[in-house]
């Protein structure tokens, strides 16, 4: 089957969604207002609250969902066969994702443009908001120990890359200083920048960086995972404005100019489905594709961590209500069309099925080296771009995105400990330095004992972490719902969602539960029963908050 | 006729001129726009310092510049409401320096 068929199928289908579904969302369930006075205008202060055009909106909050997690999934999952993770990329994003995103900043915006996590204390209860906490801080501990291991894994398969992604790391330092203090104005700075970047990348595979297999006693990858961390450590102290601001900005440059240069040489070379629609041959220890697949697939499909941006900052900034539909909903099918791209990439960029097989050689392999080499492929053939500087130019794109939300992430987990020293008055907790440290101790315990010594084997938590993602979306498609009932509009839109989430996100810790069991893997045991229990509060929190209000509109109908 | 194309000329310089301004715009709502809040918080900050710094004679702390500090008071008497609300003192904290 050709690619571009399926590219066509997957776009067109998204585009379907955004017409019609969201439409009927937009006006039937939501009921956008376009004379609702947002808080963007009800608090504009020049800072937080600024009422902001739609577009430039939207290309914020897409470049804030999308990072690495869209390509890494699905370049996973496709191990059952490009046809599963397709249905599920398209559909999830139809009906799962667009919703939950626009919903999280309707949801916020009817509510003084307050975070998820307030609203859930508010709309829920208490123990929501708490459970809440709970949640949010094992996502964010998955999410910098699986990066860094995806990062590494990159340095030490594609050595052409070392140099590029630390030399980005340096051009950005020098952008940002050039616009904080005003030397040069954006556009140029701009322009520099994507030159500079683009040169580097040429100039990657002529000046490979290999780390020895073994330094001093520890494997190269587990070095690579202890340079990130400390690199982390000090980029998420720094002032935004210094690295992480634009190193996001260079970011969404590289997105979108990666999407092109990806879809583009799709579309050239048109290459055929190497891999099969669903793998009747999977290596041994393959966990069953259900449940696994829809916690596999988190972002991309649907994602919790895209409610914590959408109330974070889009809620404050956006100008009309109406625009929830344009910046949610579209800026969800953007991340679709991301994880589109990966699969893409991870099934048809290889020259024969036994290729395809031997990158796939076990449940976690593969993966984004699979989209690298994948993508590489295409491109080569595609725009005729040689193979090594096209695999520098996608592996750069994963290591930047993963490196930016690792900065983010261990930035919001010094937040979380900073306020649980204020809550128990630790003093020492407060500070900036100590509180991370330990967000960077338990991220590093985490890295190294789900895979051993080397940390090689730190992808196994990937599904794990989809699985806290998921249930991070099912309390705030919790919120949504809540909300909807009290408006006594219909709520089966987001309910079915949440109850599907629920489920599969149950059903697949169980299933993990039972083979951290057998491999005898206590550290993860440990950690599934956590979410387990976690996921189990979550579902009894929603199953007697809907009864409550349910019946307290019952009541008021009377 | 020459004037046509110079005013034609013109035009087009103009809509382009109006087009850069335009992608200048964007692009730097897109560069600040995300980080706006943060780095409002971390000027307030230092300017708090400052504050803390011009009036801190006046609240009993030695200042060795104080001859120069004076002189910016005035200046800053502007802020002086919100730097004090904001360090959580309803009134103004010294004597002979009323506010509200």
């Amino acid at each position: 089957m050709s690619a571009i068929v399926l590219l066509v199928i997957g776009l067109g289908a998204m585009a379907l969604g955004y017409f019609v579904y969201s439409k009927f969302i937009a006006e039937k369930i939501f009921r956008l207002d376009p004379d609702f006075r947002t808080p963007s205008y009800e608090y504009e202060d020049g800072v937080d609250y600024v009422p902001t055009n739609r577009f430039v909106l939207w290309g914020h909050h897409f470049t804030s969902v999308a990072g690495a997690a869209p390509i890494v999934g699905p370049a996973i999952a496709v191990i059952w066969g490009w046809l599963p993770a397709f249905l599920w990329v398209i559909l999830g994003t139809i009906f799962f994702a667009g919703v939950h995103d626009a919903g999280a900043i309707w949801a916020s915006v009817r509510n003084k443009a307050r975070s998820i996590g307030a609203l859930t204390g508010d709309v829920v209860g208490k123990r929501a908001r708490s459970l809440f906490m709970v949640v949010i801080f094992l996502v964010l501990l998955m999410v910098n120990a699986v990066f860094a291991v995806v990062i590494a894994g990159l340095m030490m398969d594609f050595s052409s890359a070392v140099v590029p992604v630390w030399g980005a790391i340096l051009v950005a330092l020098i952008i940002g200083q050039l616009i904080y203090r005003r030397i040069l104005s954006l556009p140029m700075v701009s322009l520099l920048g994507v030159i500079a970047l683009y040169a580097l990348i040429g100039l990657g595979p002529s000046v490979p960086l290999q780390m020895p297999d073994a330094v001093g006693g520890m494997s190269g990858n587990a070095v690579w995972i202890l340079i990130l961390f400390g690199y982390a450590t000090i980029a998420s102290l720094l002032p935004v404005w210094v690295l992480l601001q634009p190193r996001d900005y260079i970011n969404g440059l590289q997105l979108f100019i990666g999407l092109i240069v990806l879809y583009g040489a799709i579309v050239l070379m048109n290459p055929t489905m190497v891999a099969p629609a669903f793998n009747e041959n999977v290596p041994e220890g393959t966990p069953s594709l259900l449940p696994l697949l829809f916690v596999t697939i988190a972002c991309g499909a649907i994602s919790g961590f895209h409610g914590l941006v959408s109330s974070g900052t889009t809620s404050k900034q956006l100008d009309k209500e109406t625009d929830v539909r344009f910046v949610g909903y579209f800026g969800a099918i953007g991340e679709g069309s991301l994880a589109l791209a990966a699969i893409l990439a991870a099934t048809a960029g290889f020259a024969s099925v036994a290729d395809w097989e031997s990158m796939y050689s076990a449940f976690g392999q593969g993966g984004v080296t699979a989209f690298v080499e994948g993508g590489a492929y295409i491109i080569n053939h595609g725009l005729g771009l040689p193979e090594a500087t096209a695999a520098t130019l996608l592996t750069v794109m994963a290591a930047l995105f993963a490196g930016t939300t690792m900065d983010t992430g261990l930035r919001l987990q010094r937040y979380i400990f900073q306020e649980w020293g204020a809550i128990y008055g630790l003093d020492w907790m407060k500070k900036g330095v100590p509180a991370t440290l330990l967000a960077v101790g338990s991220c590093l315990l985490l890295a190294f004992g789900a895979g051993g010594a080397d940390g090689s084997g730190g992808l196994i938590i990937w599904p794990l972490f989809g699985t806290t993602n998921q249930l991070l979306a099912g309390l705030t498609l919790l919120v949504i719902t809540v909300m909807l009932v009290r408006l006594k509009r219909p709520m089966w839109y987001t309910l079915a969602p949440l109850c599907f989430l629920l489920v599969m996100t149950v059903a697949a810790l169980i299933t993990q539960l039972r083979g951290f069991y057998n491999d005898g893997n206590y550290f993860l045991l440990f950690l599934d029963i956590v979410v387990l229990i976690a996921a189990v509060f979550v579902s009894l929190e929603c199953a007697s908050t809907l009864k409550r209000h349910r019946r307290d509109v019952a009541q008021q109908q009377e | 006729m020459k004037d046509d194309r110079d005013d034609d000329h013109d035009a087009r310089r103009d809509g382009w001129r109006a087009w850069l301004s335009q992608a200048r715009f964007f692009a730097e709502e897109v560069y600040s726009a995300r980080y706006r809040g943060a780095i409002a918080r971390a000027r307030r900050d230092e300017d708090d310092l400052f504050m803390l710094l011009v009036f801190s004679e006046m609240m009993g702390v030695p200042n060795p510049a104080s001859y120069y500090t004076l002189e910016l008071q005035p200046l800053l008497l502007e802020r002086f409401h919100d730097w004090h609300k904001r360090m959580g003192m309803e009134r103004s904290p010294l004597d002979h320096f009323r506010c509200c």
